[in-house]
């Protein structure tokens, strides 16, 4: 047993860290930072322009692409690394659904066409991509789906609404799950994978307001969008195999462990400025082993994640453990996010950056944690909710 | 980065592995702790033949030179058998101060004694006040010409009356809770002035009272300096902890392992009781609390053990951390297996005792949490009243 780092993964280390201090600009991180501070939501430019930075450096903005298609194919240790360093720099983080979600699934299933038309755009940032899986009537049992595509000719014609589809009023293209055959045997065998640009007449899309107040999902309604036949994604009604192989990419990276880390980090820091009973916080016995209890979980998580990376470098690829990191990485994440709450006592109350208040209160720190936590309910019920993780564990890795 | 294990390390796992499958199934180790003794000395004789005894000790002692892997590898497999010898105690602790602490020539003429099985020492160091820290002791010690006198009580000593020696601590100066003052004392078990209260404990181990009074002890036998043993005391108590916590994550598999068959296998209302959700996710709560305690324990046995500081919060995290997935699994074990769950006469409800007791061993929840957090929530710098953050 060896956890420690090779002399080239040290190199390695030094050269991101070298790297994100020399290049993460200036300007995003006080761009990112002011709007935190007042509450504000991230423009395109703040959420995409790292991105396009480690898309001009070997490809490092996919990290676990191979070379050949313009990735950095990172060692499950140096993701492991990359991952450390980017939140220790407190990096704004790379949107997933190009990177880690659409582009694997294009690179394995598509073809020659597909791959050269789109994957240029992921890697560099330029095109913004969004996901469209959930329907009003489809979340846990996505098979249910009902978005139909209808060929008609060289084109599908889509007809139905996707719903939590993430920052779509950033995208560029979605990739959707559409049923091409209602009368399979079985829900599953009547689904196609479909890409679509969302400039094609008869999308629409309308923000749906979560309880924090922030606007990081919509609905999108397809009202006979035209989608030409080329954008099929190998075979039809084979959608559901693809859909499945990109949600365990989806949760392999779920975790978040170095984010939660950094983040307990700062919780320390903010209780040591806040005051209870006199004294710090972080000398009240109560708060102090809110943050051990998490802390432990963490640093278990951690090695739960090395002891799975250790598996994936000795090529036994990634199985339905990524349902354990996902279930316990959000625990952890609701965990974080409550504690910070908790931390700024009243300072939690203040909602600032709406249209209603224009003056700003309290500690810069303080600001939107409250929101965070708010926010942060979704982790638990997003990519597959923690209770269909555990059926998936109870049937896969315990055979029940 | 691996968790791999050396060749050498698969041998000793397949060793241990066999002996337990061969030598300790079930039936056998019921029949053990039924006996007035409580151990089989037979078992110990072969954890000599086999070279157990020695894992721990210096290679020029005639050891095999294991570090914490190793430490691991036995007693995660002596946990899924409940293995009663007393390895731990006497090997592990009592041995590891004797390596710290004795000179040549007490390491030279005492440790191929205990690699050979002659003799097996027990720390002796819990009184009735103490509770789990080290540094309370009141048993004292004082001088008289060349000889310490020793007089005091010493509490829940596992494995003494298996033991041939003793190693006592006992105070020489300061008070009662100084970390200075306590020395370590080298002594037969069947010395006069040492009275044996022995009795078997809920998870059939077995331990003992110990009453000191008028203990004549030569100057030659302290171990270590002088007043001067807390450090290793505490040191030795910790990779002590780390032991622990390798054997209760063995106990934890087989809890979270029968359970998962027991389960699959009960049928009612004309189906296997693991077909409904309440008790499969139930299993798969325990599956994640199993995964989380093996890998704090690797956490642990790989941190770097050699600086004190890591080495305090490497242990106080793994077995903090692993005292609640005791609780979680064990508990739940029970309550799926149903009546099955609370019978002496079914083997699921001694692995719940004993890991319930390994929960208690050298400090609980409680105490290793707030260790824990004395060590990692110090001197932690304040944040800046204008630093926004960012959680998401």
């Amino acid at each position: 047993m060896d956890t420690a780092f090779s002399s080239e993964d040290l190199k390695f280390q030094s050269d991101v860290r070298e790297f994100i201090s020399h290049n993460y600009p200036k300007e995003l991180k006080d761009s990112i930072g002011t709007k935190r501070k007042t509450g504000k939501e991230l423009s395109r430019d703040d959420l995409m322009s790292w991105h396009k930075i480690l898309g001009k450096h070997n490809g490092w903005s996919a990290p676990g692409w191979p070379k050949q298609y313009g990735g950095a194919e990172f060692s499950p240790t140096q993701k492991y690394i990359f991952e450390q360093e980017c939140a220790r720099a407190e990096c704004q983080y790379i949107m997933p659904f190009g990177v880690n979600m659409v582009g694997p699934v294009i690179y394995t299933f598509g073809n020659d066409e597909q791959k050269a038309k789109h994957l240029p755009g992921i890697l560099s940032g330029d095109v913004f991509w969004c996901q469209g899986y959930s329907e009003p009537g489809s979340g846990s049992d996505l098979a249910s789906l009902k978005t139909s595509a209808v060929k008609e000719g060289d084109h599908y014609v889509v007809n139905g609404q996707k719903t939590w589809t993430t920052l779509a009023q950033h995208a560029d293209w979605i990739f959707c799950l559409v049923r091409t055959n209602p009368d399979a045997e079985k829900p599953q065998q009547g689904i196609s994978f479909l890409l679509i640009d969302m400039k094609t007449p008869g999308i629409t899309v309308r923000p749906i307001k979560l309880m924090d107040g922030s606007h990081e999902v919509n609905e999108t309604w397809f009202d006979n969008v035209k989608v030409p036949v080329e954008n099929l994604i190998g075979q039809e009604n084979m959608g559901w195999t693809y859909a499945k192989f990109l949600l365990a990419h989806e949760r392999s990276g779920i975790a978040g462990v170095a984010r939660s880390k950094k983040a307990l980090e700062r919780i320390k820091q903010i209780a040591s400025a806040e005051m209870s009973y006199g004294e710090p916080l972080i000398q009240d016995p109560a708060f102090k082993s809110k943050i051990a209890n998490a802390e432990l979980e963490l640093s278990s998580l951690e090695y739960t994640e090395l002891r799975t990376l250790a598996k994936d470098s000795a090529g036994k690829g990634p199985g339905p453990e990524s349902s354990l990191l996902k279930i316990k990485g959000t625990d952890i994440q609701q965990m974080v996010t409550e504690l910070a709450m908790e931390a700024v006592g009243y300072y939690a109350n203040p909602h600032l950056g709406t249209t209603l208040s224009n003056e700003y209160v309290g500690p810069d720190y303080a600001t939107n944690l409250s929101g965070s936590y708010f926010n942060f309910r979704k982790a638990s019920i997003y990519g597959g909710s923690n209770e269909i993780q555990r059926n998936i564990i109870a049937k896969m890795v315990l055979g029940l | 980065m691996n968790f791999d294990y050396t060749e050498e390390q698969t041998l000793l796992e397949n060793m241990v592995t066999s002996f337990v499958r061969d030598d300790y199934d079930w039936d056998t180790r019921c029949s053990i702790v039924k006996t007035e003794e409580g151990w089989k000395e037979e078992n110990w004789k072969k954890f000599a033949e086999l070279g157990l005894l020695g894992v721990p000790f210096d290679e020029d002692q005639g050891g095999l030179g294991g570090e914490a892997t190793d430490i691991m590898i036995v007693m995660e497999q002596f946990g899924k058998g409940l293995v009663v010898e007393p390895y731990m105690p006497s090997i592990i602790l009592a041995g590891g101060l004797i390596s710290k602490l004795g000179s040549a020539d007490q390491k030279n003429s005492i440790i191929p004694e205990i690699i050979s099985g002659d003799r097996r020492y027990v720390f002796a160091y819990a009184e009735p006040q103490s509770r789990f820290d080290l540094f309370d002791v009141k048993c004292s010690a004082t001088l008289d010409g060349d000889n310490y006198i020793i007089n005091g009580f010493k509490s829940v000593v596992f494995g003494a009356g298996m033991a041939t020696h003793l190693i006592i601590s006992a105070r020489t100066d300061g008070d009662q809770r100084s970390k200075s003052g306590i020395t370590l004392f080298l002594v037969d078990i069947k010395s006069d002035g040492i009275t044996l209260q022995n009795y078997p404990t809920i998870d059939e181990y077995r331990a003992s009272e110990v009453v000191i009074e008028n203990l004549t002890v030569s100057k030659e036998n302290i171990l270590g300096e002088l007043g001067n043993s807390y450090e290793a005391i505490e040191e030795q108590v910790d990779l002590s902890t780390i032991a622990i916590c390798s054997e209760a994550v063995g106990i934890l598999q087989v809890l979270k392992d029968s359970t998962n068959d027991y389960c699959k296998n009960r049928k009612q209302f004309g189906q296997s009781i693991s077909a409904n959700q309440a008790i499969q996710h139930r299993l798969v709560d325990m599956m994640i609390e199993y995964e989380q305690a093996k890998s704090i324990l690797y956490m642990a046995i790989t941190a770097d053990l050699s600086n004190s500081d890591e080495r305090r919060k490497a242990a106080s995290a793994a077995k903090a951390r692993i005292g609640k997935a005791i609780k979680f699994v064990g508990e739940n074990a029970i309550q799926l297996h149903g009546g099955m769950g609370v019978v002496d006469e079914y083997m699921i409800s001694h692995f719940f005792k004993r890991a319930t007791m390994i929960g208690i061993l050298f400090g609980n929840v409680d105490f290793h949490m707030k260790r824990y957090t004395d060590l990692t929530q110090s001197n932690i710098q304040s944040i800046n009243e204008d630093d926004g953050i960012n959680l998401s």
